[in-house]
């Protein structure tokens, strides 16, 4: 659940996700659910002239499982609470 | 009782990777790619985020690698193959 917490405190910003496909897409976070899938909104690819397959959507759900990685800006994100938070969640699963 | 406070004391896998929060480590991805950066967080499926972090892209031949950096990323743990501290 950690990074469903993470993700939402991200909602509203500016990432770039790219997918196992090599499609890397920006565009500002909507919303997140506990699978990590994504919405997006105001979308642009990346990488267009070798990807042009999206030049016409504007707003779109990916699939969490699909994700490579989401690039983040720095300042977006709070690092001593994520380790906090990371430490607190290692410490719940032991428990278990 | 005194199984359930054992298997709390008993180390996991996943402690290595919690001694390394907030230090660099190295991680191996699916695709031929390697990217080395501090680690910020992580949970038990691998899922990870990493700040300063340099990616490498090999290519078929030796010295066909890219390099890409990012200041903050998040690596989906199913792509992960391992995990290893950086010793500095």
């Amino acid at each position: 659940m950690l990074f469903f917490s993470f993700f939402k405190t991200l909602v509203d910003q500016e990432v770039v996700v790219e997918l196992k496909n090599d499609i890397e897409i920006k565009g500002t976070l909507k919303s997140v659910d506990q699978y990590l899938n994504l919405k997006l909104d105001n979308i642009s690819t990346v990488n267009e002239e070798k990807y042009p397959h999206l030049k016409a959507v504007k707003t779109l759900f990916v699939r969490g499982s699909t994700v490579r990685y989401v690039h983040l800006s720095a300042n977006s994100v709070d690092c001593t609470l994520l380790q906090d938070a990371s430490r607190r969640e290692a410490m719940a699963q032991a428990g278990k | 009782m005194s199984s359930v406070q054992t298997a709390a004391q008993q180390e996991e896998p996943l402690d290595l990777i919690r001694y390394q929060l907030d230090e660099m480590v190295f991680v191996k991805l699916r695709g031929a790619r390697e990217m080395k950066g501090k680690l910020q967080g992580y949970d038990s499926h691998c899922n990870m985020v990493l700040s300063d972090a340099t990616e490498f892209i090999y290519g078929d031949r030796k010295e066909d690698v890219k390099v890409k950096e990012s200041e903050m990323v998040f690596v989906r743990g199913d792509s992960i193959i391992l995990i290893s501290p950086i010793e500095e």
